[in-house]
């Protein structure tokens, strides 16, 4: 009998990981960038690293179910006639149809009026269905101005001027050829069937200084009536929230990296820009040093998912958050009961992400009539009105415990960090100390 | 006169806007109270003095002189009045217009008719850069030249110019017409010269009629339009972006 040395197990690279090897080889083979939907998907550090301390001796807790926590907030008292007022301070983020179907339009605008909150158009225009839908619609001022037009600016009850978003802060976007109905390309004005390039800076502003002379001109058009929000990008939270300010927003909103996108390249997703959590205090600083913080209110979106996580981004100091993959998620997206179509597609339920391909087997990011009737927009509007309910009860009792009567009292002295990643991005103290990284010249 | 009193002299005179008597949002305002059927069909804004968003917004047939140059956005999102500038436009005049007629007496600065939707479009003099940037249906006559990357990603409408074009005209254009009687100094990505069949002689003269332009043979136009090859991404066309 031959003696054998004993084998070492085989040992894959961390750098050269399966899905790296997987991504080499597929850009080998097409010589295309990996495009794809939604957020970073890589992990980073977020609201899950921070823990609220809840009520002890020192302080006392608010009775659970009797005693009242406030939600609402208003949006654009600083210069708007007519600001919004939600009853909770959970949107819904920008989508635009053309990447989202009618149907899934619809939707949105159903659950965000049952709950008492707004929703928002697209990179596409406005909608029948989501006029028809939303009591409160926030109409997107974008660099491709795709359907933009003067009755529907009219008859938005606020604008949002888009500068960039988390998933890519600096890049435009590209609908697929595939997704451009005869409706999508009568709204983009734009033959069927070739993508559609949207561009990544305004096409009549640039700057700060540019940026006030439009929103003066957004708010003459619109006789002062209208809250204007600043979207940006999660890039320079501080400078950006600052600028916006400057140049006379309403409301500033901040879209960290894991913030969803239509389509999108995969390197861009990956690699550019910050984390939600990491943008939050240098935008409220920028508003508290220029004695603007609750005057003009800041929204945050990337990455939110539950009652847990509004109720952390409200104590770092936010006036409300926005969601859209969460959202999409309560309507029907990537739900298990389609996995033989996501195999089908080469993914599995939870992963799907090719919402530029338009054959989102649940319906809602396609164009395709079949594939589209899969959402009732009743039902999947009451999916969102149920979700939005819960997340704002979860976020109330948590305030309730930190003995708050107002969502919007919790504070950055309710929380602790697990983590010093999380400690010094959140700037508060690590669990059990009182450090907090770049605090005290330590 | 009190600052807030509104000067009118007679049922068919111009309603006369003296900018250095009342703001610019008491000029908005008043054209955007003006109700479908309005006797007020004609307007007079003096001293304008570079004021941004001069008449913006406006969606009803009437005539607008001003009588001065502009800042930005002036005619913003016009729906259906005629502006007339006696003077010079600042960046992004006319932008997203959507029908009536804008005309500047001068030069236009940056951005002239900016994804503008419909409507025409009339600069006398020179256009800066970005003339007809991201054009959506919008009709641009400019009777001196334009600068460098005008009609960008451009969609649709026609972009006529009677002198010469910078550099880059018609970069990523889609299905715009861009007729040009002088020189062009380059082409920009997917931007091709382009045969002039009858039809576009026949579009072309319409577009001078319709801006007043006598003594120009739509014959002396050459006219620019996009050869399509970015319509679909291929990655062979790489180094065209």
């Amino acid at each position: 009998m031959t003696y054998r040395n004993p084998p070492t197990t085989p040992r894959k690279s961390a750098t050269f990981d399966d899905y790296t090897l997987s991504e080499i080889r597929r850009a080998a083979a097409t010589g295309i960038y990996d495009i794809r939907g939604a957020g970073a998907k890589r992990k980073l550090p977020h609201f899950d690293d921070l823990l609220f301390l809840g009520a002890s001796i020192s302080r006392y807790p608010l009775e659970g179910y009797r005693e009242r926590c406030d939600t609402s907030v208003v949006l654009g008292s600083r210069h708007a006639k007519k600001p919004i007022e939600l009853k909770i301070p959970i949107t819904i983020a920008g989508m635009s149809f053309g990447s989202l179907s009618g149907p899934a339009k619809e939707a949105l605008g159903r659950g965000a009026t049952l709950s008492g909150t707004s929703t928002t158009t697209g990179d596409g225009g406005m909608t029948e269905e989501e006029r028809g839908h939303s009591k409160q619609l926030v109409y997107q001022y974008l660099p491709s101005r795709y359907g933009m037009n003067l009755r529907d600016l009219r008859r938005a009850d606020a604008i949002e001027v888009v500068v960039g978003q988390g998933a890519k802060p600096g890049g435009g976007g590209m609908l697929l050829g595939q997704k451009i109905s005869d409706r999508v390309a009568e709204m983009r004005t734009l033959p069927k069937g070739i993508d559609q390039r949207s561009a990544s800076r305004h096409p009549d502003w640039t700057g700060p200084d540019d940026l006030e002379i439009k929103i003066l001109e957004l708010r003459e058009i619109t006789d002062w009536e209208k809250p204007i929000y600043v979207k940006v990008g999660g890039a320079r939270p501080y400078y950006d929230t600052a600028l916006a300010v400057k140049a006379g927003a309403d409301v500033v909103v901040v879209d960290g990296m894991q913030g969803g996108t239509a389509a999108t390249q995969e390197v861009f997703i990956e690699n550019v820009g910050m984390p939600t959590l990491a943008c939050i205090r240098p935008a409220v600083q920028a508003l508290q040093d220029l004695g603007m913080h609750r005057k003009v209110q800041l929204i945050v979106s990337g990455g939110i998912r539950n009652g847990a996580d509004v109720a952390k981004a409200l104590a770092l100091g936010v006036d409300a958050v926005s969601i859209g993959t969460a959202a999409l998620v309560a309507l029907g997206d990537n739900d298990p009961r389609w996995e033989a179509e996501y195999n089908e597609l080469g993914t599995t339920a939870g992963a799907y992400d090719d919402w530029h391909e338009g054959r989102d087997p649940a319906g809602i990011t396609t164009q395709d009539p079949e594939l589209m009737k899969r959402v009732d927009p009743v039902a999947a509007g009451r999916r969102l009105a149920n979700y939005l309910k819960v997340m704002t009860l979860e976020a109330q009792t948590i305030a309730r415990a930190c003995g708050k009567n107002s969502l919007h009292n919790l504070e950055p002295e309710d929380l602790v960090a697990l983590t010093i990643e999380a400690a010094a991005m959140a700037g508060v103290p690590l669990a059990g100390t009182n450090w907090i990284p770049g605090k005290n010249g330590f | 006169m009190p600052a807030t009193t509104l000067s009118k002299t007679a049922a068919h005179d111009p309603r006369v806007f003296d900018l250095d008597q009342l703001s610019l949002r008491e000029l908005n305002q008043a054209l955007h109270n003006l109700a479908p059927g309005s006797n007020e069909t004609a307007w007079e804004v003096l001293n304008p003095k570079g004021s941004h968003s001069v008449a913006v917004g406006v969606d009803q047939p009437v005539a607008i002189d001003v009588r001065g140059s502009v800042g930005y956005y002036c005619g913003g999102m016009n729906s259906g009045s005629t502006i007339t500038v006696h003077g010079s436009a600042g960046p992004g005049v006319g932008e997203n217009m959507m029908s009536g007629s804008i005309t500047i007496k001068g030069d236009a600065s940056q951005y002239a008719g900016a994804t503008g939707k419909g409507g025409l479009l009339v600069i006398e003099g020179n256009a800066s850069s970005r003339c007809g940037i991201s054009m959506k249906g919008i009709d641009i006559v400019v009777h001196g030249n334009i600068g460098h990357m005008s009609a960008f990603m451009a969609q649709s409408g026609n972009l006529v110019v009677l002198g010469d074009a910078g550099d880059a005209l018609g970069d990523s254009i889609y299905e715009a017409r861009l007729f040009v009687r002088g020189k062009v100094d380059s082409l920009g990505a997917d931007c091709i010269a382009k045969e002039m069949r009858a039809e576009h002689l026949e579009l072309l003269q319409g577009l001078l009629d319709r801006a007043g332009v006598t003594g120009v043979k739509p014959s002396e136009f050459k006219r620019y339009g996009s050869a399509r090859t970015l319509y679909n991404f291929n990655i062979d066309n790489a180094d065209a972006y």
